[in-house]
């Protein structure tokens, strides 16, 4: 029996959001001055776990959680991210929580700076305290200095790289008296390459200080490099604790993607015939801009008839495509549809040319949510296609009634659960949203449908009947479907190829019933040259 | 060299501007410069206060504080009882002070409490704000004074018993109560002052034993005490029973000071503090900068103007007393969170502090120098525009806030100062400069106007656009 | 059974409630204090009818998402340009000239809407602070135009020369009332009884109509989508950036038309800083009659002004039967107009506007 007295020890927490599970007796040990790392594909948990380690309000407002966690071997209640503070828990964000206006000493002294007692606050109170600059630009110095990082305490973050700002959150982690354990959510995301291995090194440093560390990445090259040992989730509950030196590349992979041979749909008759040549959608070098999920050069044809799926990590990139080629965001490259090249910089150019998008953001861009099931179905007809108007000249008014109709017959069709025609997007639920979404899209009779996260957010039952009705699309009526998802369990079930996009790029187009393994490497986008 | 002067006018577009319209419009409007620098003069002990009170919002990041109205309102409901009580001189102004107050905290609390409702929408709030308040005096003043709380009075209320009249003449008992506190009275009271707290500062630290050093407060205590005995000398005493200084020894005074401030400077550095790296230079040059700003005062047109205008001390002082506060504010605590308020509320409260409290005291502080300064307004200007006084308190003081190169982000003691002197010394000469342009004196009052209206929606588009511009730049990073 | 009252409460909202039932109960205590009910109603009506248009401004402003039209004013100067050029033009025929100030102030008003709304795409989130200062700042521009434009027309300008132009201008030799008299008829004494201006009330309707077709076209439907989710319409291929303007342009327009409207209806024209205030006055109709900052619909238009203008028509009169004294109407304006949209803003949650 070994005598491993850890340093943090959370113990079979569980956690429920509204009758949601997502957490389920899931435990996490840390060693003092170790280098853990916490993995799992998006929505095994890593974030609520945290959250629950940190006091964040979100998790105390929706009932709390199951489970102990122990500091140094005692029981801890954590309900405040300013009590986390105080048992030595710190966290360096993805968003950096830094103010450009300020100086360095500013930052990494924000809200507990120095201060000496005056006479006024003697009366009033420890506000009227005068600051005590130059003890603090010292601190500040030495935290500095700590890791390494040769910048004037002075200086304004305003202008400083990305990299430096996130050394500026560590080194104002370590300033804080006590820290025995810092989180990094995904440090190295927004960094360029050696901006990241120094990343690793100062983690290093910070490790060898006694200080524990906490990383959560999906890299596993970078969990090989720097980690002792790692804790893998996967759909909220406990998979594996592994020592970095016992495992492998391929073992993690494995792990986080795991062995459910799941069919969501039934089989249905396929007669259809997939030619190589016969292309429906050609991307050629496309690059989009968009926010956190940034498209870097992707090349990929898209057969006429067949259901490609793209799948990948968040933040990946897969979201990022469909976007670009409905032009909401800005895109580089080319863009084909049955041989005719899409003028992405036109707004509106991929929807006339006959592509519909039913959006992972339902109720952001997919609905508005305050008007009509009738008016949500129509409108891009009625934008794009002229549909659904009666023209006197030119002056162009709605037709209800031919909305009426064809919206009672979408109502049927897709069988969305609402009061009428006239009830209000908003007042939906998510399932008869989302079908909402897919009978404006399908209101358009599109030649080509992407649908990004078709069952985010859907019960089970909803997610049957909505699959099912796009593969009923595929095979009876030849509509060529792109659909994006982060549920590989759903891509395998539908598609009959699926590209894995990883950091921007193009990993690798597998066949549905490829090895998990292979799935878990591309979408972890280990190094290609011989990953051990 | 070139690219220095290009720099500096597009670093501070909006100063040159009104510096090249001022100096325009003086020299049309044809105005003796004497008459524009004794207005300014007036001008600027009159608004100065008020204008200085919009610093601490903008600091906390609320913006322009379009509801100082409301601390102008308490300050005038204050100053009716006062004058309707019968009080008069600097007892009236303190009194007034007293019991406006805690009317201008109470507002300046649920002016704050509806402003934390409203984060991001301050201004609009703000706005609409002050003429809700407006509406509510009107009110009291037109119905309940009179009608519901009995208040009789010739003078002060409207023939029929009901309402206030609509211009209360202050000659008698407010007026001037604060510029006419001479200087000899004012070294007494600071004495008085300065002796009880040095007193109790040092029992204080002896019961608590706080252990802080007793020497330096002795040796303040004495210098205080020399220089209250130095008034007791005839000449001395003779100067400053006058509650106004001339110019001349105003800006004499002032010299001399900056060239002993520059002394002690280099004194502290080089030879108490032994600091190497600092630089002799810079106050080498504001000594001769101060050198030949008094040969300046030699020059005629100069001289005489500064033997023209009179400017009253106790109010410039107080003047002096808000930009001190406004700085010594920045130097603690309290100053250094609503600074990371002002910046970032996310980053504010990640680390821990309390954001909506630290805005109401911000508001607060605000709204109570509101008030004051609409005292220090009201006994200058002499007469009590009842329904008037306090509606375009806002526009006028922001406006001359912005003026002065200030925007909804940033706002210093410097630049307030510089704008009340150039929308001021606008303000002054603008009709006449329409009367000799257009032959319209009119056109030339509805211009300042419409300058102070446009300097707003000015800069008020301006913050609106770099704000717009900022994120789509970070998407693109 | 109480959650739906909770429900009907909180949608309608505390001084909705509050200022529906003070106007009742004006109504009702105007009876026993000896004041005539049917001359109230008839001058509410006819004020509600004459102000609708200003009100009704709001609409296009806010479904194309540029929040409460605080800046009308530029539609409002508009107006009043084509009004004082139809009366220096010298043009005879009272419907003629109303014609020729309406075409004169569209055209002007959504010329100076399109260049408006250029200006607002480049501040989303901060509108209506923005709008209200260059309200304001048009007045005061204005201002000093009215001093100097070279107008001759004896009814324009002061008889001294370079005086400028006057500040209250009769319509009575043109335009003034002509709609009010059309078709009008009375109940009962025309001093005493229910004076009905139909002209006018149709109008008001007519215009209120043509707008319900706008927002019924492929146009307005499209400018309101932009207004409730920008992100939704961009995916819809609609460039959102052009809705805003159309539907600035379009509220400036009305804004325009609606002056010349209240002009005629209370037979004079009033420049210089009468305006100043209009903005603030037709946001609060809005409001009142259950509009939001991102939400207004023409049933709140019609309701928002009769309530608005009633409260107003019908307070003086009482106030001056209790306390002979002072002007109450003004004041209430202030406070409840004011009042309404500072509640209205505590609802947005969150971020500018």
């Amino acid at each position: 029996m070994l005598e491993t007295r850890y340093l943090l020890n959370m113990d079979n927490i569980s956690k429920e959001y509204y009758g949601n599970k997502v957490l389920k007796n899931v435990s996490l040990q840390v060693k003092p001055g170790e280098i853990h790392a916490l993995m799992g594909e998006n929505g095994a948990g890593k974030s609520t776990l945290m959250n629950i380690l940190f006091g964040m309000p979100v998790i105390h407002t929706s009932g709390g959680f199951e489970g102990i966690v122990e500091i140094d071997g005692e029981k801890v209640v954590i309900d405040a991210p300013h009590n986390a503070m105080n048992f030595g828990i710190g966290m360096v964000h993805q968003e950096f929580m830094l103010i450009p206006g300020f100086t360095v000493t500013e930052n990494i002294k924000v809200g507990r700076e120095i201060s000496k007692p005056t006479f006024l606050s003697h009366i009033f109170g420890k506000s009227l305290e005068s600051l005590d600059i130059e003890q603090m630009k010292k601190d500040a110095k030495k935290a500095l200095a700590d890791i390494g990082l040769n910048i004037e305490e002075y200086v304004k973050i305003a202008g400083l790289p990305i990299g430096y700002m996130q050394f500026i959150e560590i080194a104002r982690e370590i300033d804080k008296t006590g820290i025995k354990l810092l989180v990094f959510d995904e440090p190295t995301a927004v960094l360029a390459e050696s901006e990241a291995n120094r990343l690793l090194e100062i983690m290093k440093i910070i490790a060898s200080k006694g200080i524990a560390i906490i990383f959560i990445t999906h890299r596993l090259d970078e969990v090989m490099t720097v980690a002792d040992s790692l804790t893998v989730l996967r759909d909220g509950e406990f998979v594996a604790r592994k020592d970095v030196k016992d495992t492998s590349v391929e073992e993690i992979a494995e792990l986080m993607i795991g062995r459910k041979v799941v069919k969501l749909v039934d089989d249905v008759e396929d007669k259809r015939i997939l030619k190589d040549d016969d292309i429906a959608l050609s991307l050629k070098d496309f690059h989009v801009n968009m926010p956190g999920e940034m498209v870097k050069g992707i090349d990929l044809n898209i057969r006429n008839g067949e259901i490609f799926g793209i799948g990948g990590l968040a933040g990946q990139g897969k979201v990022g495509i469909p976007n670009g080629i409905m032009g909401l965001y800005e895109s580089e490259g080319t863009a084909t549809l049955y041989g005719k090249e899409l003028e992405l910089k036109e707004l509106g150019n991929a929807l006339e040319n006959g592509i519909s998008f039913v959006s992972e953001d339902r109720r952001g861009v997919g609905l508005l949510l305050g008007e009509s099931i009738e008016q949500n179905i129509t409108f891009n007809a009625i934008q794009i296609k002229e549909d659904f108007l009666i023209k006197l000249g030119p002056i162009k008014l709605y037709d209800k009634k031919k909305a009426k109709n064809h919206t009672l017959d979408m109502i049927k069709l897709l069988d969305i659960r609402c009061t009428g025609p006239r009830q209000i997007a908003g007042n939906l639920s998510g399932g008869n949203q989302q079908k909402v979404c897919l009978a404006r899209a399908l209101t358009m009779n599109p030649k080509l449908l992407i649908v990004s996260e078709p069952t985010r957010g859907i019960d089970i039952g909803a997610k049957k009947l909505v699959l099912e009705y796009l593969v009923k699309l595929n095979r009876e009526e030849g509509l060529t479907i792109i659909m994006v998802s982060s549920e590989l369990v759903e891509l395998r079930s539908l598609c009959d190829r699926i590209a894995i996009v990883s950091d921007g790029k193009l990993a690798k187009i597998l066949n549905p019933d490829a090895p998990d393994a292979e799935f878990g490497l591309a979408m972890a986008g280990a190094k290609k040259e011989g990953a051990n | 060299m070139k690219d220095n002067i290009v720099n500096f006018i597009s670093e501070n577009k909006v100063v040159v501007l009104f510096v090249a319209l001022c100096i325009g419009a003086i020299y049309v409007s044809g105005n003796p410069l004497t008459f524009v620098a004794g207005e300014l003069f007036t001008r600027f002990g009159r608004n100065g206060f008020m204008v200085l009170a919009l610093l601490i919002p903008v600091l906390a990041g609320m913006g322009l504080n379009f509801g100082i109205t409301i601390g102008a309102i308490a300050a005038q409901i204050a100053v009716f009882w006062i004058i309707y009580w019968g009080f008069e001189g600097i007892q009236g102004f303190l009194l007034s002070v007293l019991m406006s107050t805690p009317i201008a905290l109470l507002f300046g609390y649920l002016v704050g409490k509806l402003f934390n409702k409203m984060k991001g929408s301050e201004m609009i709030a703000g706005m609409v704000l002050g003429y809700f308040a407006d509406g509510l005096y009107q009110l009291f003043f037109l119905y309940v004074i009179g009608g519901i709380i009995p208040v009789y009075s010739d003078r002060l209320i409207i023939p029929g018993g009901i309402g206030v009249k609509n211009t209360i003449d202050l000659t008698g008992n407010l007026k001037y109560s604060l510029d006419t506190v001479s200087m000899l009275q004012l070294v007494e009271i600071f004495f008085y002052i300065a002796v009880a707290v040095l007193i109790f500062k040092m029992v204080f630290n002896k019961v608590k034993k706080t252990n802080s050093s007793i020497a330096k407060d002795l040796i303040i205590l004495g210098i205080a005490i020399v220089v209250y005995v130095l008034t007791f000398i005839p000449a001395i005493e003779a100067f400053l029973a006058s509650d106004r200084l001339l110019l001349l020894y105003a800006v004499t005074i002032g010299l001399v000071f900056m060239v002993l401030l520059q002394i002690w400077r280099i004194v502290n550095n080089k030879v108490i503090k032994k600091d190497n790296e600092y630089s002799i230079k810079k106050p080498i040059a504001l000594i001769i900068v101060a050198g030949i700003l008094y040969a300046m005062t030699y020059i005629k047109p100069i001289e005489v103007i500064l033997m023209y205008v009179n400017i009253p001390v106790t109010t410039y002082l107080c003047i002096v007393g808000i930009c001190f506060f406004n700085n010594m504010l920045l130097r603690t605590r309290l100053g250094q969170n609503m600074r990371t308020v002002g910046q970032s509320r996310v980053v504010a409260n990640a680390a821990g502090l309390d954001v909506d409290r630290i805005r109401i005291i911000a508001m607060v502080l605000s709204t109570v120098l509101a008030c004051w300064g609409q005292l220090i307004y009201l006994q200058n200007i002499g007469t009590f525009a009842t329904y008037g006084a306090h509606t375009q308190v806002g526009l006028f003081a922001i406006a001359a806030l912005l003026v002065g190169g200030a925007s909804v982000k940033k706002a210093t003691n410097k630049q307030a100062i510089i704008g009340i002197i150039l929308f001021h010394t606008l303000f002054t000469v603008a009709p006449q400069a329409g009367k000799q342009l257009f032959n319209n004196a009119q056109l030339g009052e509805y211009f300042r106007v419409f300058v102070a209206y446009g300097v707003i929606a000015v800069s008020l588009a301006m913050h609106a656009w770099k704000t717009n511009i900022k994120p789509s730049v970070k998407q693109k990073a | 059974m109480r959650e739906k009252i909770g429900n009907i409460y909180n949608n309608i909202g505390l001084p909705r409630i509050i200022i529906t039932s003070f106007f009742i109960f004006l109504l009702v205590i105007s009876v026993p204090l000896g004041l005539n009910i049917l001359n109230l109603l008839g001058d509410s009506i006819r004020r509600w009818a004459m102000y609708g248009i200003l009100v009704l401004a709001m609409v296009p402003a806010v479904q194309c998402g540029i929040g409460l039209n605080f800046g009308i004013s530029l539609g409002i100067v508009a107006g009043l340009l084509g009004a004082t050029l139809s009366i220096e033009l010298g043009i005879s025929n009272p419907w003629l000239g109303m014609l020729f100030a309406s075409a004169v102030g569209i055209l002007l008003g959504g010329l100076l809407g399109v260049f408006y709304g250029f200006m607002l795409n480049k501040l989303k989130g901060s509108e209506m602070t923005v709008s209200t200062y260059v309200g304001f700042s048009v007045i005061a521009f204005m201002n000093m135009i009215w001093l100097a434009l070279p107008f001759k027309n004896g009814n324009l300008v002061w008889p001294i020369s370079e005086q400028g132009m006057r500040n209250t201008i009769s319509l009575e030799g043109s335009f003034g009332l002509i709609l009010n008299k059309l078709w009008s008829f009375s109940i009962g004494n025309p001093a005493t009884g229910l004076f009905v201006p139909t002209g006018l009330i149709l109008f008001f309707l007519a215009v209120c109509f043509i707008v319900y077709l706008f927002m019924r076209s492929k146009v307005g439907m499209a400018m309101s989508a932009a207004g409730e989710n920008p992100e939704f319409t961009r995916a819809s291929g609609i460039n959102v950036d052009k809705m805003r303007i159309i539907g600035t342009a379009v509220s400036t327009a009305l804004a325009a038309l609606g002056i010349i409207t209240y002009a005629q209806s209370y037979g004079f024209l009033q420049l210089y800083n009468a305006p100043l205030m209009m903005g603030f006055h037709s946001v609060a109709a809005v409001l009142i009659g259950g509009a939001s900052v991102g939400r207004a619909k023409i049933s709140h238009v019609i309701l928002g002004a009769f309530l608005f203008q009633g409260i107003l028509t019908v307070a003086l009169p009482v106030a001056n039967k209790i306390l002979p004294e002072g002007n109450l109407s003004d004041v209430l304006r202030l406070i409840i107009s004011n009042g309404i949209i500072l509640y209205a803003l505590s609802k947005t949650k969150g971020g500018n506007k």
